[in-house]
């Protein structure tokens, strides 16, 4: 066997994030993961709504109080945005699961609607919301 | 020892009979939670700033509070399904994936099992 004198050449890489041009469908697959943990943390205000609410009426004013403050409201919204991009973004996933929709453009369209549609509707839900609050 | 050959028995158990139980439950509880969380998100904008007595008509009703175990249900085991495969993916050590597993699990059963309890509370005594 032939002795190399010069040190071993370093294995090949993969390209790491940074160098790779983000495609549409690798944004979307990240979101879809941390969003759908961010609802699984949400989960908890479902149960301290519910909660609140089977205990009666000062029980639930706490529940309010918190979810009425600015705080409160921020994590609800990042609650309903979170929710409407892991639903819409799952339809998605249904009609692969189906075989389709994997062509690269059809891929990147339905994302970028995705990426269009959650902020619309997120908004339309909140209007909604408030328009009942004021409506009472 | 059986003499049954190898292709014999595997045959019959191929794709789809068994062993894909947890990607087949995350898919159907994905269709079942579309409408549902339609139906979820409509109900509670509508009910934002509601008084107590209100809301707790709105989930008395029994088709209300049908949809919303079943969305409390469908909503929590796609949860419980859904972080078994993040924990999996990030996490090394057996001990620890071990330990996160069993939470994700206890977890997704105490919390639906508080939100069911809520709900059938409300929707018998309408309290």
């Amino acid at each position: 066997m032939a002795q190399s004198s010069s040190p071993p050449q370093p294995r090949p890489r993969s390209p790491h994030l940074q160098i790779y041009r983000w495609p549409v469908t690798m944004g979307t697959s990240i979101l879809h993961r941390l969003t759908g943990f961010g609802l699984a943390l949400g989960t908890l205000i479902l149960a301290w709504w519910l909660v609140a609410a089977s205990m009666g009426a000062e029980t639930y004013g706490v529940f309010e109080g918190a979810a009425f403050h600015w705080f409160g409201r921020l994590v609800l919204f990042g609650f309903t945005l979170a929710l409407v991009f892991h639903s819409l973004n799952g339809v998605r996933h249904l009609f692969w699961d189906l075989g389709r929709g994997f062509e690269v453009s059809t891929a990147n369209a339905s994302g970028i609607a995705v990426y269009v549609l959650t902020p619309l509707l997120t908004l339309a839900i909140w209007l909604l919301a408030y328009s009942s609050m004021e409506a009472r | 020892m059986s003499i049954q050959t190898p292709l014999g028995r595997v045959r019959g158990l191929g794709s789809a009979k068994a062993g894909v139980e947890h990607f087949w439950h995350q898919r159907v509880t994905a269709v079942v939670l579309a409408p549902l969380t339609l139906w979820f998100v409509w109900s509670v904008a509508r009910y934002t700033g509601a008084p107590h007595a209100e809301v707790v008509t709105f989930l008395g009703n029994p088709f209300n509070a049908t949809a919303m175990l079943l969305f409390v249900a469908a909503g929590l085991y796609h949860m419980s399904l859904g972080v078994q495969v993040i924990i999996e993916d990030y996490i090394g050590r057996e001990i620890l994936k071990l330990a996160l597993l069993l939470l994700n699990k206890f977890a997704a059963v105490a919390i639906g099992t508080m939100c069911a309890v809520a709900v059938l509370r409300i929707a018998i005594s309408g309290s």
